[in-house]
């Protein structure tokens, strides 16, 4: 055993809630011992808007634009999980061309959340033309739900028993222009990036969570997957038309940084398999089924479950029979993920606090509701 | 700037009946005022540089309004911005210390412009000690560095300090064995003596055991002048800012003017070392300097602009572990290779 000569002592830093790299508004309170962390506090709540309690004094339409606000780099997941737990209330069913629309809707989403991460990533390791690179990729999935919904980000592309609008002319062409497009792009990023020997001493090793502590942890999606459980409710749980779609379910098992990146890398590769089976296979028909206009739920309840970009979404919607929701509640992924955070940070230094919050991704506006 | 001049100058003093020593302080003045002024053009062309070059690589435009298309005066825009921002000194501070900071880092890294040749006659002061000057003159900022972390009262400001000062230390080590190859090599201190040797197109570059030396003085060089991948000591997504995390409007610009002139010496004092300084074909000896040290700017733009970061241990193992050791290894081949009589 080494001992001290000098005593030291530890220091309280508190990173964020302004900060370049705590994504939104997440303060980590970490207890430093020179460069290494001794623990960590997640501290949230800058972020709290009150979603749930709002839903409740608001008709169930009019609860739908709120949902795109929770995890806002995919409001389309998040739109579908309160849209399924209605739809089970009131035993209505989307058509069969809407059912594949929003799967082909939500795979968009996935990928330009994954683009997201994989160049915010980067920009916490300082390879700063990769985050620039990423978001170019990422604007024409924009452009697309622009085209398609008239919004870019939060796009309340759906509605209770389908979809707002019809995809319109063209937007099949360019979906399948795009699904040739990315992936050069992506070999792209591993020649940059991922084969980048300083990227894998930053990554390789780093923040290891172990997959029963994952579980544990309530963790989900990439973040699980990571740690190398296979575990993923579009498989496991299948919605909408997933059960007739061919992809993998990516896992790997080094349980580190990289295992997390990876996982996501491999994820849009497998969405735009996705996307072009369901281009394939389109039906025509409505993309709406006969809902009354005011939406009066029987008395119940339902659960809505979706496998966002970040993992297992959930919405519980308690109906009282009358035209608002006696209450609304989100299961959001990223509110797990900080809370498994001080076990990932712990030991490790704070150069790699970035690396580690950076890879799992966190949403603030899902973990404060 | 050679020291013709200056004789012509202390002659006409000396027949004019003053006392030399008012010749010796215009002289002075007048070369501090023209070494300045030349960092700060220099420094301004180099922001708009690094903004172009990595606007180039990350595909997109780069400042394109101010002064024309290719945004030429938006540097002297943002240092316009900056003398007239507010100047803000936060409560807590060690004020003197904060205040003196900026300068001491800043003039170290005007001093050693003094023995850059940027031809056969343009050199402030050619020492016969030239190197030894600029490893002792650039190893002096990094003072600065703490005092500024130091007196900001301030935890990012003192671990970027720390992270600066571990560092810097580092790899001077290195630093200095590469040097020591190319002292070795032309058998003299002076840069004057250094060109000398590579005249004829007999670049050290090209020599063998010191294409070892130029990879380890290029690599130290990067963490000298903190830029990616060894930026630790003000690394954005960590530090926020580091040691400069509490300096705005004209303080911060005494930082940032010290880096980009420090960039531009490693380069120019590359090019010295390594690529026959001022000589070339054609064009006047000042103009494929300023070629030669802005190409190796460039490169490091370039390196900046495509690699992550390192962590802090990687960083300090990369220097004691691998570069320490080749570098006396390079340090002695060189000596092995000159005891031969090789060349």
């Amino acid at each position: 055993m080494t001992q001290r000569l000098t005593p030291t002592e530890t220091m309280v830093l508190n990173m964020g809630p302004q900060h370049p790299s705590t994504h939104g508004v997440l303060r980590l309170q970490l207890t430093l011992d020179g460069e290494v962390v001794l623990d960590c506090m997640p501290v949230i709540g800058y972020l709290h808007r009150g979603i749930e309690k709002i839903g409740e004094a608001r008709t169930y339409p009019q609860i739908l634009p709120y949902t795109d606000r929770l995890d806002y780099l995919s409001s389309a997941s998040n739109n579908l999980a309160y849209v399924q737990a209605v739809e089970k209330l009131m035993g209505v069913e989307a058509p069969e061309r809407a059912r594949y629309l929003r799967v082909i809707l939500l795979e968009l989403n996935r990928i330009a959340s994954h683009l997201m991460f994989v160049a915010t990533f980067a920009n916490d390791l300082a390879a700063t033309t990769v985050f620039l690179y990423g978001l170019r990729e990422r604007e024409p999935i924009m452009d697309l739900f622009e085209m398609w919904t008239g919004a870019r980000l939060t796009q309340s592309g759906l509605r209770v028993g389908g979809l707002a609008r019809d995809i319109p002319e063209g937007f099949v062409d360019k979906a399948r222009e795009y699904c040739t497009f990315l992936p050069p792009r992506l070999d792209e990023y591993d020649r940059l990036l991922s084969g980048n020997r300083i990227f894998r001493v930053r990554t390789e090793g780093i923040g290891i969570l172990p997959p029963e502590e994952a579980i544990d942890y309530g963790c989900s999606g990439p973040t699980l997957r990571g740690s190398g459980v296979r575990y993923d409710i579009r498989r496991d749980e299948p919605y909408e038309v997933y059960d007739q779609l061919e992809f993998d379910v990516v896992t790997t098992s080094t349980c580190d940084c990289m295992g997390r990146y990876a996982v996501r890398m491999q994820e849009m590769r497998q969405s735009l398999r996705i996307i072009q089976q369901c281009l394939d296979r389109l039906p025509d028909g409505e993309v709406i089924a006969k809902v009354p206009r005011t939406i009066r739920p029987p008395a119940g309840e339902a659960y809505g479950r979706v496998e966002s970009p970040r993992g297992d979404f959930g919405c519980w919607v308690v109906s009282d029979g009358g035209p608002q929701p006696a209450r609304v509640r989100f299961r959001t992924p990223s509110f797990y993920h900080v809370a498994a955070l001080p076990r990932m940070l712990r030991g490790w230094k704070i150069g790699d606090v970035v690396a580690i919050l950076g890879s799992v991704d966190i949403v603030l506006g899902e973990v404060d509701r | 700037m050679s020291v013709g001049p200056y004789l012509r100058l202390t002659a006409w003093w000396q027949a004019s009946g003053w006392p030399t020593w008012i010749a010796d302080t215009i002289w002075m003045v007048l070369m501090a005022a023209i070494v300045t002024v030349f960092i700060m053009v220099t420094v301004l062309v180099l922001v708009w540089l690094e903004r172009k070059v990595s606007g180039d690589i990350q595909s997109r435009v780069g400042p394109n309004r101010v002064g024309g298309r290719f945004g030429p005066l938006q540097t002297a825009a943002d240092a316009l911005k900056l003398l007239m921002k507010e100047d803000i000194i936060a409560e807590g501070t060690d004020k003197v210390v904060f205040i003196l900071a900026p300068f001491v880092v800043f003039v170290p890294t005007l001093l050693v412009f003094m023995v850059v040749p940027f031809s056969g006659t343009w050199i402030v002061s050619d020492l016969n000690l030239g190197v030894l000057f600029v490893v002792a003159v650039s190893a002096f900022p990094v003072v600065g560095l703490i005092m500024a972390g130091w007196s900001s009262n301030n935890k990012y400001a003192i671990m970027g300090a720390l992270r600066a000062a571990a560092q810097s230390l580092s790899y001077e080590v290195p630093l200095l064995m590469a040097m020591v190859c190319v002292v070795v090599a032309a058998g003299s201190l002076r840069i004057g003596d250094i060109v000398e040797a590579q005249r004829g197109g007999h670049w050290f570059i090209l020599r063998f055991p010191l294409q070892l030396a130029f990879v380890i003085y290029f690599i130290t060089a990067l963490a000298e002048v903190n830029r990616v991948p060894f930026d630790l000591p003000e690394a954005e997504s960590e530090l926020v800012a580091g040691y400069h995390v509490e300096y705005s409007g004209m303080r911060f610009a005494f930082f940032f003017l010290a880096e980009f002139a420090h960039l531009f010496f490693v380069s120019a004092f590359c090019a010295t070392l390594f690529f026959g300084a001022w000589e070339g074909p054609w064009l006047p000896p000042v103009a494929w300097f300023l070629i030669k040290s802005y190409a190796i700017v460039i490169v490091i733009m370039w390196v900046r602009w495509t690699l992550p970061r390192l962590r802090i241990d990687q960083v300090m193992s990369f220097a004691w572990k691998l570069l320490v050791p080749v570098g006396l290894a390079a340090v002695m081949l060189t000596a092995l290779v000159r005891m031969q009589g090789r060349w």
